[in-house]
Formats: C-alpha cells, sequence, structure tokens
C-alpha cells in the first residue's frame, strides 16, 4: 500500500482546502450562528432553513446551480468578472466558496446551540459589571460556548474533507488545482486500478475514524451533529 | 401453515411469470443513452421483451458486474472492457461485437467560435478545453489523440478541464464554463445537424476509432431477452436509430 505522487498532492490540496474553509466558516458562521440564537425576527425560520439546506440537498444539486451561478453568465460569475477575477468553476477558490456552502450548517449549528443553551444570564450578569459587546463575547461566550466551537471546527474541517459531488461537478479534476483526495479515489475506482484506491481509502477511513473519534473524547455529550 | 397454502400459488405465479414475459437487464455506457431508450422501446414493440436499461459509466459497470450486479447484457463504451470480463469468465465468448463507433466533435456553445479548420484550437484562444478524463473514458483518450496528432497537446493540457464522462463534458462547454470541449457527436447533433454552437466533426484518421461493444453476460446466458435484443441491435432498423443519434455503425 504505497501512495503517488498525485495521491499525496490530493491528500495536501484537501488539506489546505478544508483548513481554509473551516476559518472561513468561523468568521461567517458565527455572527449566523448568534443572530438565529438571539433573534426573534419572522427571518429566523427562513434563514436556519437556508443555512441547513446542504444537509439535505444532494451535493449533485448544489453542485449544479454553483455551476450555473458562478459561470460566466450566471450572477455570480458575472459578478466576479466584474471584479476582474474571471469565473470561479474549476479553481481552487471556487472550491473554497462552494465548500463555506456545502459546510455552513455543520458549523453554524453547534455554535448556535451552544450559544442558546448559555441562556441571556451571563451576558446580563457581564453586561451589569460593564463589559462592552466585544468583552462579553471574548471572555464570556467564547470560553463557555467553547465545545460548540470546536465541535463546529471538527465537523466543518472533517464534512469539507469527505465531500464529494459538489467538487466533481464544479472542480473539472485538476491536479494540484481541484483534484482533492475523494475525487483521485473515484479515478482510481473508474480505473479499474483497485489497489491504489484501496491504499488512499483506508487513509480516509483511518482519518475519520480518528477525527470523530477526537471529537467524541474531548467533547462528550455535546455532539449533535445536524440537530438545530 | 395456513397462510403458506394461500401464498403458496400466488408464488409459484411470481416465479412462473419471468419465463413467459421476458426481461432483460442491460448496463448501458452513458454515451448511448438517448438512442437506446429509443431503440429499447421499438425492441418492446418489435419482440414482446422487456430491456431494463441502467445508465452508468463503463468503469463503474466494471466494478459492479464483478460484484455480481444482476446485468445480462453490458453495452460498453470501449472494446477492452468486455473483453476483460470474458477473459475473467463474466462474459459469454464469442458473444462480443461492436455496436457503434463513436464520432469526436470539438463544440462551443457560442455559435462562430468552432470553424472547420479548428482554427481556434491552433490560436489558443479560449479559457479552458473541456475533455472527458483520458483515463477513463475513450473518448477522452480519443481527444488527447487528435490533439497529439495535431502537436497541440502541450499547449491545451495547461488548459484541461476534465469531466468524469462525456456528460460532464458537455456539461461544462454547455454552461459556458469551458469555451471548447472535445464531446460525442451523439450529444449535439440530432436529425444531422447541430442541436445550437458551433463544431467541428473530427476526421477519423486523427484518432484510434472509439469501438463500442456490446457482451452478453455469463448471467445472461440462456436468457431468451438477452440474446433477442443483442441481435436486434444488428438490425438495419436499430443501425438507422444508431446512426442517426452521431454514431457510424
Amino acid at each position: 500500500m504505497t501512495l503517488s505522487e498525485g495521491d499525496l498532492a490530493a491528500i495536501w490540496l484537501t488539506l489546505r482546502l478544508a483548513g481554509i474553509t473551516t476559518v472561513l466558516l468561523l468568521i461567517i458562521g458565527t455572527p449566523i450562528a448568534w443572530w438565529l440564537a438571539h433573534t426573534q425576527s419572522k427571518w429566523k425560520g427562513p434563514v436556519g432553513a437556508v443555512v441547513a439546506l446542504p444537509l439535505v440537498l444532494p451535493p449533485t444539486v448544489l453542485g449544479f446551480y454553483l455551476l450555473l451561478a458562478m459561470g460566466p453568465n450566471g450572477p455570480v460569475g458575472q459578478f466576479t468578472q466584474w471584479l476582474g477575477i474571471g469565473t470561479l468553476p474549476f479553481t481552487f477558490w471556487g472550491l473554497v466558496v462552494a465548500s463555506v456552502f456545502y459546510s455552513m450548517p455543520f458549523v453554524v449549528q453547534p455554535i448556535q446551540n451552544a450559544i442558546e443553551s448559555l441562556g441571556p444570564r451571563p451576558l446580563e450578569v457581564a453586561a451589569t459589571l460593564r463589559a462592552g459587546p466585544w468583552d462579553r463575547f471574548w471572555s464570556v461566550v467564547l470560553p463557555l460556548a467553547r465545545p460548540g466551537f470546536v465541535t463546529a471546527s471538527i465537523l466543518g474541517f472533517a464534512h469539507t474533507v469527505g465531500e464529494f459531488g459538489v467538487v466533481l461537478m464544479i472542480g473539472g479534476n485538476i491536479a494540484g488545482e481541484t483534484r482533492v483526495v475523494s475525487v483521485q479515489i473515484y479515478d482510481h475506482v473508474e480505473a479499474m486500478e483497485y489497489a491504489q484506491a484501496h491504499g488512499l481509502a483506508a487513509v480516509m477511513v483511518v482519518f475519520s475514524f480518528l477525527v470523530l473519534l477526537a471529537l467524541y473524547t474531548w467533547n462528550p455529550g455535546k455532539t449533535r451533529v445536524g440537530m438545530p | 401453515m395456513q397462510p403458506f397454502r394461500l401464498l403458496a400459488p400466488l408464488l409459484a405465479l411470481l416465479l412462473a411469470l419471468p419465463a413467459q414475459a421476458a426481461e432483460v437487464n442491460v448496463a448501458v455506457a452513458a454515451n448511448f443513452t438517448a438512442p437506446m431508450k429509443v431503440i429499447a422501446a421499438e425492441f418492446a414493440k418489435d419482440t414482446g421483451h422487456k430491456a431494463n436499461l441502467s445508465f452508468a459509466s463503463t468503469g463503474k459497470f466494471f466494478a459492479q458486474i464483478k460484484n455480481g450486479a444482476p446485468f445480462q447484457v453490458l453495452l460498453s463504451a470501449d472494446d477492452t472492457t468486455p473483453a476483460k470480463l470474458e477473459a475473467e469468465g463474466l462474459g459469454v465468448p464469442g458473444s462480443r461485437f461492436t455496436y457503434a463507433i463513436g464520432t469526436l466533435v470539438l463544440w462551443s456553445a457560442k455559435p462562430g467560435l468552432v470553424d472547420d479548420n479548428a482554427s481556434v484550437l491552433r490560436s489558443g484562444r479560449y479559457n479552458k478545453l473541456a475533455i472527458a478524463n483520458p483515463r477513463l473514458a475513450p473518448y477522452g483518450k480519443a481527444a488527447e489523440d487528435v490533439l497529439a496528432s495535431l502537436g497541440l497537446l502541450a499547449g491545451a493540457r495547461k488548459k484541461f478541464v476534465m469531466g468524469e464522462n462525456i456528460a460532464q463534458t458537455y456539461q461544462f462547454a454547455r454552461t459556458g464554463n469551458a469555451d471548447i470541449g472535445f464531446v460525442a457527436l451523439s450529444q449535439v447533433m440530432k436529425d444531422g445537424k447541430l442541436i445550437s454552437g458551433s463544431g467541428w466533426i473530427v476526421p477519423a484518421n486523427l484518432h484510434t476509432p472509439i469501438r463500442q461493444d456490446a457482451q452478453l453476460l455469463s448471467l445472461g446466458k440462456g436468457n431468451a431477452a438477452a440474446s433477442a435484443l443483442l441481435d436486434y441491435l444488428k438490425t438495419d432498423k436499430a443501425r438507422a436509430i444508431i446512426r442517426a443519434h452521431g454514431y457510424e455503425i
């Protein structure tokens, strides 16, 4: 069971994609989770539903619409061309954008759960002690909701690593740019190179097991995947 | 035992049914989807047999058949997979034949971009070239042959975007994400004319022929509908349908 140079390139690319996606999702997802946890707005339902859509939609549907939207005639494509950065499909950053959509619920929902379970009390106490909004977030919310953030990071990362259908639809299978591990395994299987497929697939199985083991060991009882 | 006595005649009837109205499960290479749907309908009308069609890539069918998938006939996208299945004892020896020869076309969704000299390919004035993965798809392998024959492979490779099969390759070009793409003529032709965009039908001497072979699988041995379908594919009527969809035979 030896990994080829192509396999290693795919692994590195996948880790880079998942890492960048997770960081972006924590930045984008935290305010969304915060808002969903606190708002009384009639938009809470619709926004929550849109965030959760990727849990339900087949990745091919998401990939197909992203391909159309980010293409030269789609609204996102028109916008990126106007910005002068061309179109997103077949590029690494196109995959990042797609992955942010695709893994959003896995980051937003654990953080939202954690914030909701804090209740208003700790924040009210902090406010009476004259802590400003930022101070309250960094010194009260973040430490108390830490398990939620840990779960969100691990799930966001792991779910992006496991991404396949969306990448297949908009990636174009370019080595070092969009050929991630799942696509590489798929290629091996389709090309009937089962030995290579086994090698890389085994790496994925071990990796996924370790990630979930870490999640359940360090964060017991706080892990409710996909349940708002 | 009472319920079983009631069920027994029913079960006997169910088990007897397939012998009368013969059915065949056919694994069809994705590029042959459109013509095969038409042929299966005609086949049912003309013979009374029923062909249940499944569509996927040939590589996927190979893995499934090796692991016991219930297919009696394979219509492959190439001529190597059926030979391999036969060598492994999963195909009936002597049943293999070429049912269609694929035609490659360089196609663009933009009218006027691709002319009869394929000058766009030589000039390099395109953002991306969609091509089926040459490792997986015979059409991709043929497309690489063409670029090599024209001496353009090294330059074009930098602009490759690869579909895992010819259907996805068409999708990349159809949505305009790739300016041009090598696709199957069967995907862009109807009644002998291009449906839209612009294209260059690649001369057959620029690549090895895309022979698509049919194979009777071991599970289909003795299945009346399976052998009837393979015979039907050789009739003039079936061949006319195949040609109308952009294949040669």
